[in-house]
């Protein structure tokens, strides 16, 4: 049984890990996965869309994962994880029951809010559609408050799509279009780059743009959006780097001046356009 | 029977251009249909037609082995379709089959291009914007290649 007091030193000190229990895993393809947490000292975590959190299991390496849940249930934390190494491949491996340690949630969040009253066109590519689904989910909920809200989902193979049957629900409130850069039998969707897809006119005074996925992918969605004339103020990119401490003092996500960790993940396109055609940033 | 100019301006591809440049190319134009699963035209025939999406989706695939289909792109609402119709020898090298209920217009090749050869002024304009179009697409092959998300965590 944790004490009250121990709760709050443990809210004083960024680096120590909370332990969560795997309530539910959800396997999408054969290498990723959505966990549901609880904390075991059943304290929400309440969180911000675009957040992430330093998770491992006890014993192996920490790795940075973006909340892929609804931020109006912070009592039940999902992460969508995909096996890469081993620290990951454990998560995926999770069963219900495990315990796992969290620390966060960290770093910056998807500027929502300020895209009350306006369009939003969100771009997810691959697994980037995780740290975009807590924006969406909580767009959904107050969907009377925005105007026009576009969905560009892209991934390797129809059979790589994440979230899949919550894409069809999507559907009802938003415009949904996905493509897929190879196409296997069946498929009757898009095949192509995501930013075939965009649309083709923005209004760009009410328009922001969210957008998530490989470096390459984002840059280009980016640039094909300012073609169209919205401004690199009004584009938000998820970066990723290789955070460790997630506070900022190990530097190990450092971007010239910027800490991925602390200045990002989330950052505004004006603010990382020069940064991302540097060689060996 | 030629399609209504307004027709042709709503395309990207004729957005903006004079009601001359409308009316000589909507003069070798018809609008066409596809329904689901119908093919547009096979690899081998000839390049006759361009095609300029405007409603639906074509998909344009190449049949490997054991009869597969390999869908190597799709053209949706505003796209052109194919480009085998500006090359030599002017022969698809592809198949193009409607995905869904698609409607398009269809602009007679032959004498799109000997328009603009009479008026290269004309064909150096509709040639930028074609390249434009290609280069796009260009583009999303050369990254498509790289596999982004295969490697993206």
């Amino acid at each position: 049984m944790i004490t009250g007091l121990e709760r709050e030193l443990r809210r004083a000190d960024p680096m120590q890990p909370r332990a969560f229990t795997v309530r539910a895993v959800r396997r999408h393809t054969a290498d990723t996965a959505t966990l549901t947490l609880e904390a075991v000292d059943r304290v929400p975590l309440p969180f911000a869309p675009g957040q992430f959190t330093m998770i491992g299991r006890p014993g192996l390496a920490e790795v940075p994962i973006s909340i892929s849940g609804d931020p109006a249930e912070p009592g039940h934390l999902e992460q969508t994880v995909r096996s890469v190494g081993d620290a990951t491949a454990a998560l995926v491996a999770a069963r219900p029951g495990d315990r796992l340690l969290v620390r966060g949630p960290y770093g910056t969040g998807w500027a929502v809010p300020d895209a009350v009253g306006g369009d939003l066109v969100i771009v997810a590519g691959g697994i980037g559609l995780a740290p975009l689904r807590p924006a969406l989910l909580q767009i959904l909920r107050r969907r009377a408050m925005y105007r026009r809200v576009v969905l560009v989902y892209g991934s390797r193979t129809p059979d790589q799509l994440l979230f899949r049957a919550q894409l069809d629900r999507w559907r009802e409130l938003v415009d949904v279009t996905v493509t897929v850069d190879a196409a296997t039998p069946g498929w009757r969707g898009s095949v192509g780059l995501v930013t075939g897809l965009l649309p083709a006119e923005l209004d760009p005074g009410r328009t922001r743009a969210l957008v998530c996925g490989p470096e390459v992918m984002m840059r280009l969605t980016a640039e094909a959006m300012m073609a169209r004339g919205l401004g690199a103020d009004r584009i938000e990119i998820s970066m990723e780097r290789d955070m460790k401490c997630g506070i900022g003092l190990c530097g190990h996500c450092q971007l010239r001046e910027l800490f991925v960790c602390m200045d990002g993940p989330v950052l505004g396109y004006d603010r990382v356009r020069p940064l991302l055609t540097v060689r060996g940033l | 029977m030629a399609v209504p100019r307004e027709l042709l301006a709503e395309h990207p591809l004729f957005v903006g251009l004079n009601d001359e440049v409308l009316s000589v190319t909507a003069d070798c134009a018809v609008d066409v249909r596809a329904g689901a699963d119908e093919i547009v035209f096979r690899t081998g025939d000839p390049a006759d037609r361009c095609y300029l999406v405007l409603r639906g989706r074509i998909a344009l695939d190449l049949v490997a082995e054991g009869g597969e289909r390999l869908v190597v792109d799709t053209v949706d609402d505003g796209g052109v379709v194919g480009l085998a119709w500006l090359v030599p020898p002017y022969r698809w090298y592809l198949d193009a089959r409607a995905v869904e209920p698609t409607s398009a217009i269809a602009v007679d090749a032959v004498r799109l291009r000997a328009l603009w050869d009479q008026h290269p002024g004309l064909g150096y304009v509709m040639l930028r914007r074609l390249v434009a179009a290609m280069y796009e697409r260009m583009q999303s092959a050369r990254v498509r290649l790289l596999d982004v998300y295969g490697r993206h965590t």
